[in-house]
């Protein structure tokens, strides 16, 4: 017997009782319709913050000035000390693996070009920053070193200036003004999309921080060569938590922070904050995906109720085949395919519930929906799997019938 | 042409040469059912053989033993104690899917409530014993239509057991019988479910199948349609007691305990 023998023979007995085989599916799908929808909403949310910490830049550390407590408060000179273009090449110099590092200083400002006008983040910044952020130039150049030492007038900018001053045109060559002063366009930022705490990080100009240091943000009184914050890149190799350690160390030390002192800035590993909120995200998605398989679970048990109540029906039916030459082996299948089946017909139904819910849910809701081909291959083989182990003790049950017995029962 | 056979408890002499090689020989069977502290000796040291080709009606009244020895006779059981061989094969020494091949194989069953699959369509019916056949022979259809023609039931492939008349069922049945040429045709009770006309016309069937052949062996408690056999066997308590060819003096005339 082959096993399109066996299909077909599942297909008729199932098919001849059709009403009941759609109510026996009924717990497989919306096992699996549940699993679907809640790894596919899941998974949804995850990628929106994996692409959240992507957007920072792999592998990096940012440091602040100043103690988140004190920032919160008026600002206390002395205890806010900002970082400075020497701590800057101490740290390079100094801490182990940086790739690369770049400040940023923020200001805001008026920008203009003709007759548009937009008010923007204004960000000085070292030559390396599009690096250690991993942000791309998609149009013209990055800052030079030279027009860095020059404190030149020239501006790289984001996808959101682009769009509010050039209606999307190239802009390279251009110039425009900033706080009143004439820049160069020289370069096109990538598109970064919003942060985490949705800020738009395309609404931002940036330009060499000698040039921020001097005309926009202006001088800081306690810190003439400040650099605002600072982004550090690592190698693949570096841990970043000795790194962040070595970083502390050598501020605390340039800083002259006794020990047992607070700490007057702040180092921070801002993907792997992130990556806590997503595998809190992932755990839960997890959590409720397992819980929605309990139903399957449920659902198997229905299955196999309704397998033995059609073994018990068919005893006659089992002689019969077992009269005509159906081996032990031979009607354990059948039962089995019979099961996988009615499994699987639940699995697809299942799926296109889920699939089409999933799809609804992030058209309303505007939430993004991931529907991985794993998840669906990983659910129909779990529906696979509760035919098997809930068909088997039915199958068994019928293979192992006395054929006389079996014939002469009513 | 003369069978032989013996039922060693009462007299071990009769044993005639017989002109067919053959197909069914039982040597000294019993079987034996336990049933808590009660043992049933259903069969009790019974020796018969039947030879290819025969005709032979089994008799006997309920207990008698004779579904016990049909049962041996189709492969469906093993005997306690004793031998059984088909077609030159020792049943007692074969497990359960060597017994199942062999039924395959080498019977076709008829019963008497037809045993058709529900919401089957005949064809299908007739298909089923090819589908445990090994190895599975390729043109299905093409025997399936042919036996369905030889039993006159061409023009209904397709119709539904609840289609069909009582008559045409038990025809389908052994369509289905005969699909993967068996050497023995072994029905129970055949015509026990249906009225004397169309039992007539299935024993009429049974007869030219026979005479094409196939060794047919009937169970029934029905002295008509035993009539039609040419050889007839009567059970009583797990004993054979008359075994008669048709036409001729008893073999074994009051033996009987």
């Amino acid at each position: 017997m082959t096993l399109l023998d066996s299909l077909v023979m599942a297909w008729t007995a199932l098919r001849s009782n059709l009403l009941r085989s759609i109510l026996t599916t009924l717990g497989i799908v919306i096992g699996v319709a549940s699993v679907i929808i809640l790894v596919a909403v899941g998974s949804g949310a995850r990628s929106e913050v994996e692409k959240q910490i992507a957007s920072l830049g792999s592998n990096m550390l940012v440091v602040f000035s100043g103690s988140s407590r004190v920032m919160g408060r008026a600002a206390g000179a002395g205890t806010e000390l900002p970082l400075a273009e020497s701590d800057l090449i101490a740290i390079r110099d100094k801490v182990q693996g940086v790739v690369a590092i770049s400040g940023q200083l923020n200001g805001s400002g008026p920008v203009v070009n003709g007759n548009a006008n937009w008010t923007t983040t204004l960000s000085g910044a070292h030559p390396d920053f599009t690096l250690v952020r991993d942000w791309p130039i998609v149009s013209g150049r990055d800052i030079t070193q030279q027009e860095m030492r020059a404190s030149a007038k020239v501006a790289v900018l984001g996808q959101t200036v682009v769009k509010q001053l050039f209606q999307g045109e190239d802009p390279v060559g251009s110039t425009i003004r900033v706080k009143n002063a004439p820049f160069l366009v020289i370069g096109v930022l990538a598109t970064k999309g919003p942060s985490s705490f949705g800020r738009d990080q395309d609404d931002l100009v940036l330009m060499p921080m000698t040039t921020a240091r001097g005309q926009i943000v202006g001088k800081s009184q306690v810190q003439a060569d400040q650099v605002g914050q600072l982004y550090i890149k690592f190698d693949n190799g570096i841990d970043l938590k000795d790194a962040q350690e070595e970083i502390e160390n050598l501020l605390r030390q340039r800083r002259r922070i006794e020990p047992g002192g607070e700490d007057n800035f702040n180092v921070r590993n801002l993907a792997e904050f992130m990556k806590a909120r997503t595998e809190v995200l992932s755990t839960m998605t997890y959590l409720l995906a397992a819980t929605s398989a309990i139903s399957l679970i449920v659902g198997g048990i229905g299955i196999m109720n309704i397998m033995l109540v059609s073994v018990t029906e068919r005893t006659r039916e089992i002689g019969l085949r077992m009269a005509v030459g159906g081996r032990h082996g031979d009607i354990m299948r059948q039962f089995l395919v019979e099961a996988v089946t009615l499994c699987l017909i639940g699995g697809l139904i299942g799926i296109a519930l889920g699939v089409g819910a999933a799809a609804i849910i992030a058209n309303a809701a505007q939430w993004p929906v991931l529907i991985s081909p794993s998840v669906i291959a990983l659910a129909m083989a779990a529906a696979a799997a509760t035919g098997v182990v809930f068909g088997y003790f039915p199958a068994r049950r019928a293979a192992s019938l006395n054929p006389i017995d079996a014939l002469r029962s009513e | 042409m003369n069978i032989a056979t013996t039922s060693r408890s009462d007299a071990r002499a009769v044993t005639t040469v017989s002109s067919a090689p053959t197909l069914i020989r039982a040597e000294g069977v019993s079987k034996i059912y336990t049933m808590g502290d009660t043992t049933v000796r259903a069969l009790d040291d019974v020796s018969l053989e039947i030879a290819k080709g025969d005709f032979v009606a089994i008799m006997g009244s309920s207990g008698s033993g004779k579904s016990t020895m049909m049962n041996l006779i189709g492969a469906l059981d093993k005997p306690t104690t004793g031998r059984l061989s088909l077609d030159g094969r020792d049943i007692g020494q074969m497990d359960t899917d060597e017994l199942a091949d062999l039924r395959n194989a080498t019977i076709g069953f008829v019963f008497q409530q037809f045993n058709l699959l529900a919401r089957t369509p005949a064809l299908n019916q007739v298909i089923l014993p090819l589908l445990y056949a090994r190895p599975r022979p390729d043109d299905l259809e093409q025997r399936a239509r042919y036996r369905l023609e030889q039993v006159g039931l061409g023009q209904r492939l397709d119709h539904l057991p609840s289609q069909l008349s009582g008559g045409q069922q038990q025809r389908v049945a052994i369509a289905r019988a005969l699909v993967n040429n068996p050497k023995i045709l072994l029905a129970d009770e055949p015509t026990g479910a249906l009225d004397s006309k169309t039992s007539e016309e299935i024993m009429t069937l049974f007869t030219d199948l026979n005479r094409d052949g196939i060794t047919v062996i009937i169970v029934t408690h029905e002295p008509d349609i035993a009539a039609y056999a040419r050889r007839k066997i009567v059970f009583r308590d797990g004993k054979i007691v008359d075994d008669r060819v048709r036409d001729a003096a008893p073999f074994l005339a009051g033996v009987a305990q």
